[in-house]
């Protein structure tokens, strides 16, 4: 199973990187497992300096801008 | 618990280097940091090929790159990843490399002056640095 985490305090860029995240794991029909990192701490071990973020099975494919489903679903493939 | 959000979508690096001028260049960005002008983040962290550290630098950011002198190895760390930047060389902008005091008057002008140049190249909010979600603004 997939795990995709989103970096994020839960701005509107966020929700947003959530809501495209769902999107493209969903079209691609793969199991996974969607979780919210919100605490700075946690977001800043993974070494994302600016939000929002987005780690597949623990690594950082994109911080700092909200990437486009197609973009994502090849992230997380 | 942070807030959302602080602020603006600059990141700042120094080259950090052994001489003077680069010594000047981690304090310039210290500064820059402290006075919200701009987010931290971490040269050696893009260098090391670090992931978060990388997608940080290629997002849609304004890195701010401050190098001591014309060697420009901020600038050459960053230009791996293919990030775009601002970028500054102390030695351009008046410092002596080897002949300048590492003192505050002088870490404020050039703060100062970055601080000038660099702006507009964002909507004027200033970045929080304690609190905000660093992302940005939203
Ligand atoms: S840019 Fe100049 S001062 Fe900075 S690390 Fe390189 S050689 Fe040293």
């Amino acid at each position: 199973m997939k795990k995709i985490q989103i970096l994020g305090t839960g701005c509107p860029k966020c929700r947003k990187l959530t809501e495209l995240a769902e999107k493209a794991a969903d079209e691609l029909g793969i199991a996974y497992e969607l979780i919210k990192v919100t605490e700075l701490d946690e977001i800043m071990r993974f070494g994302v300096m600016m939000t929002p973020g987005l780690a597949v099975d623990g690594e950082v494919k994109a911080a700092g801008r909200i990437p486009d489903v197609e973009e994502i679903k090849k992230m997380i493939a | 618990m942070a807030e959302c959000c602080g602020g603006g979508n600059r990141l700042v690096y120094a080259c950090s280097g052994g001489a003077d001028v680069g010594e000047i260049a981690d304090r310039v960005a210290r500064k820059l940091v402290k006075t919200g002008f701009a987010r931290p983040s971490c040269l050696a962290g893009v260098g090391g090929h670090v992931p978060g550290f990388v997608a940080s630098a290629t997002g849609d950011v304004v890195n701010i790159v401050i190098d001591g002198c014309s060697v420009a190895c901020a600038l050459k760390t960053l230009e791996q990843v293919g990030a775009d930047m601002t970028h500054f060389v102390l030695t351009d902008m008046g410092l002596k490399k080897g002949r300048t005091p590492v003192e505050d008057a002088v870490i404020d002008r050039i703060a100062e002056t970055i601080r000038i140049k660099s702006s507009g190249r964002v909507e004027e909010s200033p970045a929080s640095t304690h609190d905000g979600c660093a992302c940005g603004g939203c």
